[in-house]
């Protein structure tokens, strides 16, 4: 380091080399720079003592403080089953309908089948449990198998025509394309549509009603209130599943939709269904 | 014959593309490589139609290879159009699904498409074309190796087209910055393999006594990228005529691996080769000694020894051991100050100097990029912290971070560097504008600080809403919920997003109008005064 180079602007001297015109000052290193530095670096020794960090031969240290992530996830789960414990039990020992009628319980229900809701019934159902084309609202009192608490229970708990489930909820309503001819068709669902609104063609209801009754009525009732036990839908009260309007009427007439929602219990288990059951019933519809 | 061997090579290579691509075991593969047999093949026909028989020029071994640095500034500017396209494509996608063109041009297969090509392509291109313009001027030596210097380029080139046309197909490794699969990985380790040697040679044939602390730099990103990349990319193919291979580390092993790799192409790609990049332009550009070589000696041994550990703070709170994760934490601590003295190093050289920012709007663009460096390497080592990281991590302020690293200091340093070197390249004067370098400052300096505030309040918010839990110790919301909310942000990041583009097309028409000898009349900026000595 020679100190015949000194840069003019700041007196500083250089190092003596020079590449391409670029010289280098010969500035200490900034005091503030150097103690920040060092201070890291003892928070890092001191860190890694307290905590587990050093790879040994076979394991690594455990740190003084004996810190491990598992155990600590470990015990806030504890921490949080402990302070559910009794409302769990609580739930496993009585039915929905008890659950419901109990305003501790049915509080500590909602939140616990809310949360549960979010995580697996939002991607059909919606976030606000308000349904889709093809996906039923669960806000309304519109029920296809039945708005009591237990009757939504045993919906979740085993699904509706969830092959894998021997107890799933069944029926299948079938393809009237070969059926009726497409006149037919068309006069049938001006008829169905004049249940809960206007129609384009009313010189179609007559005959519409006439194929209702000799094809429809069994499933879905003569007054077309639908049937729960079958899943059969209330054609009157202009709540559409699969999409309101003649066209559409019409299209589930020819090659229905026959949706299908999976059991659930068997991946979430007695206690989380029962708070789901309750969760759904609270939200207005329940009966 | 003038190209004779390289036509006869690239023919041949042709070929065996085309037995590739009729013989290859998957319909991903056999596309790909008709991509291969198409780029190869066109690129002999042009050769061909560009060979002679007259006796070579003589090459005057004194005098600098500047041919390949011309491509690669060109090649810089048309990646970064093409990446920073792709990546406002991607914002909008996120913000409107409906965007997403299936099957190549969904956001799956973009995204990489856009981190390869601003990362790979621009910032590639961008340290290869500076790095041995650096490195000949700075050791007053030719290129090492003949026409090596153009092969890197134009194998770089191919791996670029190669990457990107993969991922377009469906092909991927999955590994985030690695995506491409094996015989891509490959090709790129021989070109790679002969960027080392093309820096190494040039520097060992040098006529300065010592090295220059920009080629420290840029010889540990070389040789630590070739390390980084063998290492992640280790895999058994299925079979030597398809594009699926499988990782030689499984599990946690791997995940570790492939942050390994992940961290260190930040470290080292993006931090130690744009400091390279830094170390000579800034000093060239305002014209000052730096500040200080001690720092530069110290900081780049620190940084170089700490930023090889700090790769498991990507595994926090994972099936990573705790051990690894406390490792990888206090490592990211002690690299704060180290990546500083870059930072000081590069802000403090302007000392003498200031008022440049004022009159030079390139210098303007290099000291944003420092301050941008500054920041996110505070941010970065503050993100490591576990209790930070439990909040950030898997959230948008991954992604701010990322970006005002990439696009505060990656790119605005590179923007100094290329509107430095492309008069010079091409013997102009100067640039088409220097008013243009001003627009092109404010328009990347805006989108960096929309893009950035924006998604630390998006990822925030977005990590709050996914840690909220009711009085009864449930989740609050559901992610779709959490993802409905983060809507309108995605909106102004994709604005940002397309302000920096537009930065971006202002310097690819200010750099060819300079390429093509144009000077725009204009306005001068006041003329920089030297600093009065302070009275003693």
């Amino acid at each position: 380091m020679s100190s015949e180079h000194v840069d003019e602007i700041s007196g500083v001297t250089t190092t003596g080399h020079e590449w391409d015109g670029i010289k280098e000052l010969n500035n200490p290193l900034p005091r503030w720079w150097v103690i920040t530095f060092y201070i890291t670096i003892a928070w890092a020794l001191a860190y890694t003592i307290a905590y587990p960090a050093w790879p040994m031969l076979g394991s690594a240290t455990r740190g003084v403080l004996g810190f491990s992530s598992r155990n600590d996830v470990k015990n806030e789960m504890a921490a949080a089953e402990a302070a559910k414990a009794g409302y769990v039990a609580a739930i496993q020992s009585k039915t929905v309908s008890e659950i419901a009628a109990d305003d501790t319980l049915r509080e500590f229900a909602v939140a616990a089948g809310g949360a549960a809701f979010k995580v697996n019934c939002v991607q059909c159902h919606g976030s606000g449990a308000q349904g889709s084309t093809d996906f039923p609202n669960l806000n309304d009192d519109d029920w296809l198998w039945g708005g009591k608490a237990e009757q939504i229970q045993q919906t979740i708990t085993h699904g509706i025509r969830f092959a894998p489930d021997a107890d799933t909820r069944q029926s299948e309503m079938p393809a009237f394309a070969d059926v009726l001819k497409p006149e037919q068709v068309a006069q049938v669902s001006a008829f169905v549509a004049s249940l809960s609104g206007p129609v384009r063609d009313k010189s179609l209801i007559e005959p519409g009603a006439k194929i209702f009754a000799d094809n429809c009525a069994a499933c879905h009732g003569g007054n077309a209130k639908g049937n729960r036990e079958l899943g059969a839908p209330d054609l009157t009260d202009a709540i559409w599943l699969h999409g309101s309007g003649e066209a559409a009427i019409a299209s589930q007439v020819r090659a229905p939709k026959n949706g299908v929602m999976p059991g659930w219990v068997g991946r979430l288990g007695e206690t989380t269904v029962k708070e789901l059951a309750v969760y759904v019933h609270s939200l207005g519809g329940g009966e | 014959m003038k190209f004779g061997t390289e036509i006869v090579l690239l023919g041949l290579f042709a070929f065996a593309a085309l037995v590739a691509a009729g013989f290859g075991v998957d319909e991903p593969f056999r596309q790909h490589m008709w991509v291969l047999f198409f780029a190869v093949a066109g690129f002999a026909v042009i050769l061909l139609r560009n060979s002679d028989f007259k006796p070579a020029a003589p090459i005057d071994p004194d005098a600098y290879m500047d041919g390949p640095i011309r491509y690669g500034a060109i090649a810089t500017v048309f990646w970064g159009v093409v990446g920073m396209l792709v990546g406002v494509i991607i914002a909008l996608q996120l913000a409107y699904p409906h965007l997403n063109i299936q099957p190549w041009f969904n956001f799956g297969r973009l995204r990489p498409v856009h981190t390869s090509g601003v990362v790979f392509a621009f910032g590639g291109n961008a340290l290869i074309c500076t790095s041995l313009y650096v490195v000949q001027r700075t050791c007053r030596a030719r290129l090492f190796g003949g026409n090596l210097a153009w092969f890197v380029f134009w194998g770089y080139q191919l791996f670029i087209v190669m990457a990107a046309t993969g991922y377009l197909l469906g092909i991927t490794e999955s590994r985030e910055y690695a995506e491409p699969e094996w015989y891509v990985d490959i090709w790129l380790t021989i070109v790679w393999v002969a960027y080392l040697l093309l820096f190494l040679g040039t520097i060992l044939k040098r006529k300065e006594p010592h090295i220059y602390v920009a080629n420290w730099f840029y010889l540990s990103f070389i040789v630590t990228i070739a390390m980084l990349h063998v290492v992640n990319n280790l895999s058994m193919p299925a079979s030597f005529l398809g594009s699926k291979s499988y990782s030689a580390f499984s599990g946690v092993q791997d995940a570790l691996t492939q942050w390994w790799y992940g961290h260190n192409a930040v470290g080292f790609f993006l931090t130690a080769g744009f400091l390279g990049m830094m170390y000579y332009f800034v000093p060239k550009q305002v014209n000052r000694p730096v500040y200080s070589y001690r720092l530069s000696i110290i900081h780049f041994w620190a940084l170089i020894f700490l930023y090889i550990w700090a790769g498991p703070h990507h595994l926090h709170y994972t099936a990573l051991p705790d051990w690894a994760q406390t490792l990888g934490m206090v490592f990211s601590v002690m690299l704060w100050m180290p990546s500083w003295g870059g930072m000081i190093n590069g802000l403090m050289t302007l000392s003498g100097a200031w008022d440049k920012i004022r009159t030079d709007p390139i210098v303007r663009m290099m000291v944003a990029a420092i301050a941008f460096y500054g920041m996110s390497t505070f941010e970065g080592p503050m993100m490591s912290i576990k209790t930070v990281n439990s909040l950030s991590h898997y959230t948008d302020w991954t992604i701010g971070h990322v970006h005002s690293g990439a696009l505060g200091w990656v790119g605005l340093i590179t923007f100094g560097a290329i509107y430095y070197m492309v008069p010079k390249l091409w013997n102009r004067e100067r640039l088409y504008s220097l008013r243009l370098v001003t627009w092109h400052f404010w328009l990347a300096t805006l989108g960096i600080v929309v893009y950035a505030a924006v998604m630390w309040v998006s990822g925030i918010m977005q990590g709050l809403m996914w840690r909220e839990y009711d009085e009864q110790g449930f989740l609050v919301y559901s992610f779709a919920e959490t993802v409905a909310a983060m809507h309108p942000y995605y909106v102004m990041r994709a604005a940002g997003g397309a302000m920096y583009l537009a930065g971006m097309l202002v310097m690819a028409w200010n750099v060819t109008m300079t390429i093509r000898g144009y000077q725009r009349k204009e306005q001068p900026f006041p003329v920089s005064v030297p600093t009065l000595q302070p009275a003693e």
